[in-house]
C-alpha cells in the first residue's frame, strides 16, 4: 500500500509540472510569438495606447449615432460574463423581450416583423460581438440620421464589414458591431468619448438615453 | 437552415473519419505498437513512468488495478483540494481571486477529478490562473486518461482468454496522457489561438468604451485548458458561460475544430475496441447503433431550436434564425443544437449556447443524452457504459432464443449480469432520487423562492432545472441548466457525492467484469453461438437501448420538458 501511495504522489507532482506547467507555458510561449494579438485578447488600441475594446467582445453602445450589439444578461460586464438563463416560458422572459421589442419599435421607427429576434434576446455569454447583418441595416436609418450622412453610406459601411459564413457554409452572415462603430468614427468623425463637447452637428442635440452625460 | 444541415453533416462525417485513423493510432499505443509520434512521446512517457517509479513490465490483475485506479485518483484529489483553498496566496493571482469555500471546493474538485466538470463558480471570478493551470488544466489531462486506461483494461479483459492480469494502470494512465491527448491537445490550442482564444498571463485588460466607460476584459491562459476541455470529455470551460464565450469559442472555424474535438476520441475507442478484440464487424455494429440513436437526436434538436420559441413567434419578431435566446450570432441555432446533442451524449458538458434558454422538447435533447449516457460517452468511460449495454443485450437475446448468452466466446452468467446490473442501475437511481430529494426539500421549505432561491423559472421548467443537474452530475457530464442557483451547500455537496459515486462504481464495477470475464476460457464459435456482430444484434442492442435506457425517465421528461412544451404558445 505505501508502494501505491508512493506512487500516486510521484505521478500526481510529475504530471502537475508537465501538464499544468510545461504545456501551458509552452503554449504562451508560441502564443506571444506566433499569434501574438490573438494570446493577448485581441485587443483594439487608440493612438495613445489606451485599450478601446477587444474585437471579440460585446461592449455596451447607446447613443444613437453607434450601431447597438444585441441585449447582454450581465450587462456587458466582461469581467463577471453569462447568459440570462432564462427559459423558453418564463413570464420574466417574455416580458423583457416585449420590452426590449417596444424600445426597438420606436427607436428605429419599424414594425415587429422588421426585427430580427438577435435584437431582443440575449447572447449566451453576454458578449457576442456580431448583429446578424439584417440587424445593421434596421439601425442604419437611425445612424445616418444622428450623424448627418446619407443612409447609402452608412448601408455601405455596413456591407464591407459583413463577414460571410467561413468557407461559405460554416456558420452565420455577421457584423462585428465595434468595428463597424470604429469604421463609423473614422469615416464620419468621432463622436464618441474623446470629442470636445461642444463639435457642432445635429448629432450633438439628440438626447443621448442612458449615456450619463450631462445636457446644459 | 440549408448551409446549416451541410455544415452539420460535414461536421459529423469528419469526425468520424478522422475517428478511425486515431482509433488505429490508440491500439497501437496501447498494444506496443509503432505509431509516428514514437520518436517524441515515448521518450517523455518513459521519463514520467521512471520520475513516478513504475516497472513498465509490472502487471496487475483487477483488483490491483482498481487499486492503482483509486489511490491516484484520491491523492489529485488533495492536492487540488489544497490549491484551490489557499489560491489566494499561491503566485499567478493577477486579478486577486479569494480562496475558494469549501463546500465549493468539495463540489468544484470532486466534480474535475471525476471528469465531470460541473462548475458550481464562475472561472474568471472563481480561479487564479495557477489554479486554471495546476487544478483544471491537470485534471481535465489526467481523469480522462484514467477514464482511457480504465476502458482499455476492460477491453483487455473481454478480448482475452485465461488471463491473469489486465495490465498496468500507471502505463496505461501514461500512455494515455503522454502520447494521445497531450498532441491533441497542442494542436487545437494553437488552432483555437490563432482564431483569437487568448493565452496571457496578463490581468484583466482595462479597457475604455467608444462611449468612455470603463470595461476590464477578463482573459488568461485559456487557450490550454479550451483544448483538453473539448477533447478530453470534460467540458469544464475557462470562463462562466463556457465555448459560448468569444474568447473560448471566437470563430464558426474554432466552433467546428471544438465540435469535432467532443466526438473524435469517444468515437475512435470504438475502432479501437474492434481492432483489439480483433472483430471490425464487432465495432462497426456498435459504431452503427451509436448512429442511429445520436443522428435522430441532432436532426430533432436541430429542428426545434431552428423553429424558434412560439411565445416569441407571437410578439410578431422575425424569428426566422430560430430561437436565438442564449445562442451566438455567429453559431446560430443549427450548430448551437448539434453541440448540445454532442455534448450530452457524450459526457462532455461543454456548452456554445445556454441549454437552459433552449427550447423545452430541445433542451429534452440533452437530458436524453446524458440518461442514456453510452452513445459515444465519455473518453473511456462512455464507452465502458455501452459494453455493459452490449453485455445486456447479449443476455436478452440469448434468454429470447434460448441459447446460452456468450461475447467474445465466454458465457455470460449470473456473476457477470450482476455486476453489469449494478453498473446499469445506479445510474436512474442517482438520478431519480436526487431529484425526488430536492423537490422534497423545495416543497417543504416555507416560501422556498425567497428562502432556497435556487430556480429562476417557474413551473415544470424549474422542475427541469433540478432534474438537469442531477443528471448531469450522474452523467459525469457538467453541462447545466445554470439558471439554478447551484452554489449553496445543498447542492454542492449533494451533487459532489453523486458524482464521485457515479465515476467510481461505473469504472470499478465493469473493471471487475473485466477481470472475471478474462480469467474464463474463450470457446471457439459455433453454429450455435449469438453472433454479436450481425445486424441483428444491432437492432436489438438499439431496443434494448432504447427501452432500458429511457423507458424508466419517462415520468420526469413528462413532468419537466413535456409539459412546458405543451403550455408553451
Amino acid at each position: 500500500m505505501l508502494t501505491e501511495i508512493r506512487r500516486a504522489i510521484l505521478f500526481t507532482l510529475v504530471t502537475m509540472v508537465l501538464l499544468g506547467g510545461v504545456y501551458n507555458v509552452g503554449l504562451w510561449g508560441i502564443g506571444r510569438v506566433v499569434f501574438s494579438s490573438q494570446a493577448e485578447g485581441s485587443l483594439i488600441h487608440r493612438p495613445d495606447g489606451t485599450i478601446v475594446g477587444s474585437r471579440l467582445i460585446a461592449q455596451k453602445f447607446t447613443r444613437p449615432e453607434y450601431f447597438q450589439p444585441r441585449p447582454s444578461g450581465v450587462d456587458y460586464n466582461a469581467a463577471s460574463t453569462g447568459g440570462t438563463n432564462y427559459g423558453p416560458s418564463n413570464p420574466d422572459h417574455l416580458k423583457a423581450v416585449r420590452e426590449r421589442l417596444d424600445a426597438i419599435e420606436t427607436q428605429e421607427g419599424v414594425r415587429a416583423g422588421a426585427v430580427p429576434s438577435e435584437m431582443v434576446t440575449a447572447s449566451g455569454g453576454g458578449l457576442d460581438p456580431h448583429i446578424p447583418p439584417r440587424a445593421a441595416e434596421l439601425q442604419a436609418a437611425r445612424v445616418a440620421r444622428a450623424r448627418n450622412v446619407s443612409v447609402d453610406r452608412v448601408l455601405e459601411l455596413i456591407r464591407a464589414h459583413t463577414e460571410g459564413p467561413t468557407f461559405g457554409f460554416l456558420g452565420r452572415a455577421r457584423v462585428n458591431v465595434l468595428e463597424l462603430n470604429l469604421a463609423l468614427d473614422e469615416q464620419f468623425g468621432q463622436t464618441g468619448a474623446g470629442r470636445p463637447s461642444r463639435a457642432g452637428g445635429s448629432a450633438g442635440l439628440k438626447p443621448r438615453a442612458g449615456s450619463g452625460d450631462s445636457h446644459d | 437552415m440549408g448551409t446549416d444541415i451541410l455544415a452539420i453533416a460535414f461536421i459529423i462525417l469528419l469526425t468520424i473519419a478522422t475517428s478511425v485513423a486515431l482509433g488505429r493510432y490508440m491500439f497501437n499505443v496501447f498494444t506496443g505498437g509503432r505509431t509516428f509520434l514514437d520518436p517524441v512521446l515515448v521518450p517523455l512517457e518513459r521519463l514520467v513512468l521512471r520520475l513516478t517509479g513504475v516497472d513498465p513490465n509490472e502487471e496487475q490483475d483487477w483488483k490491483q488495478y482498481s487499486v492503482s485506479l483509486l489511490v491516484s485518483n484520491i491523492v489529485m484529489w488533495l492536492a487540488t483540494f489544497a490549491i484551490v483553498s489557499i489560491q489566494q496566496w499561491l503566485p499567478l493571482n493577477p486579478d486577486s481571486i479569494a480562496n475558494m469555500e469549501p463546500t465549493l471546493s468539495f463540489n468544484t474538485i470532486s466534480s474535475f477529478t471525476t471528469n465531470t466538470n460541473l462548475q458550481h463558480y464562475s472561472g474568471e471570478t472563481g480561479l487564479s490562473y495557477f489554479s486554471q493551470m495546476f487544478v483544471i488544466s491537470f485534471l481535465q489531462f489526467v481523469t480522462a486518461a484514467t477514464g482511457v486506461a480504465a476502458c482499455i483494461a476492460t477491453i483487455r479483459g473481454l478480448a482475452g482468454s485465461r488471463l491473469a492480469h489486465i495490465g498496468n494502470f500507471y502505463v496505461d494512465l501514461t500512455r494515455a496522457t503522454v502520447r494521445v491527448f497531450l498532441p491533441l491537445a497542442v494542436l487545437v490550442s494553437l488552432i483555437v489561438m490563432s482564431q483569437g482564444t487568448p493565452m496571457t498571463f496578463e490581468g484583466a485588460a482595462q479597457a475604455t468604451t467608444l462611449e468612455g466607460q470603463a470595461q476590464p476584459i477578463a482573459r488568461g491562459v485559456t487557450a490550454g485548458v479550451v483544448s483538453i476541455k473539448q477533447l478530453g470529455t470534460n467540458g469544464g470551460g475557462y470562463f462562466g458561460p463556457n465555448s459560448a464565450h468569444p474568447y473560448e469559442n471566437p470563430t464558426p472555424l474554432s466552433n467546428l475544430i471544438e465540435t469535432w474535438s467532443i466526438t473524435l476520441i469517444p468515437m475512435a475507442m470504438v475502432w479501437t475496441l474492434g481492432y483489439m478484440v480483433g472483430r471490425r464487424r464487432l465495432a462497426i455494429v456498435i459504431f452503427a447503433t451509436m448512429l442511429a440513436i445520436y443522428l435522430p437526436m441532432v436532426v430533432f434538436g436541430v429542428a426545434q431550436e431552428t423553429r424558434g420559441n412560439p411565445a416569441i413567434t407571437t410578439m410578431g419578431v422575425d424569428q426566422s434564425t430560430g430561437s436565438m435566446e442564449g445562442k451566438e450570432v455567429r453559431f446560430g441555432a443549427g450548430l448551437s443544437a448539434l453541440w448540445a446533442v454532442t455534448t450530452t451524449v457524450t459526457s462532455n458538458g461543454s456548452v456554445n449556447s445556454m441549454h437552459d434558454s433552449m427550447t423545452p422538447l430541445g433542451g429534452l435533447m440533452p437530458m436524453i443524452g446524458m440518461w442514456l449516457n453510452n452513445i459515444f460517452g465519455g473518453v473511456g468511460v462512455g464507452f465502458i457504459n455501452m459494453l455493459i449495454f452490449v453485455i445486456v443485450a447479449v443476455f436478452v437475446a440469448g434468454m429470447m432464443v434460448g441459447r446460452t448468452p456468450e461475447f467474445l466466446g465466454k458465457k455470460v452468467e449470473a456473476k457477470e449480469m450482476k455486476l453489469a446490473s449494478l453498473a446499469l442501475l445506479w445510474h436512474p437511481l442517482a438520478i431519480l432520487v436526487g431529484t425526488a430529494i430536492a423537490c422534497y426539500v423545495w416543497a417543504t421549505s416555507a416560501d422556498p423562492g425567497t428562502a432556497l432561491a435556487w430556480l429562476k423559472n417557474p413551473g415544470p421548467h424549474g422542475f427541469s432545472e433540478m432534474l438537469y443537474e442531477f443528471s448531469s452530475s450522474a452523467a459525469n457530464n457538467g453541462s447545466g441548466f445554470e439558471g439554478l442557483g447551484d452554489n449553496t451547500p445543498f447542492w454542492n455537496i449533494s451533487c459532489g457525492l453523486v458524482m464521485l459515486l457515479s465515476r467510481y462504481i461505473p469504472i470499478i464495477a465493469p473493471l471487475a467484469l473485466a477481470g472475471v470475464l478474462g480469467a474464463k476460457p474463450a470457446a471457439p464459435e459455433t453454429a450455435g453461438s449469438l453472433r454479436a456482430d450481425s445486424v441483428t444484434f444491432g437492432f436489438t442492442l438499439w431496443a434494448v437501448i432504447v427501452i432500458l435506457g429511457l423507458l424508466m425517465f419517462m415520468p420526469v421528461a413528462v413532468l419537466g420538458p413535456i409539459a412546458e412544451h405543451l403550455a408553451l404558445r
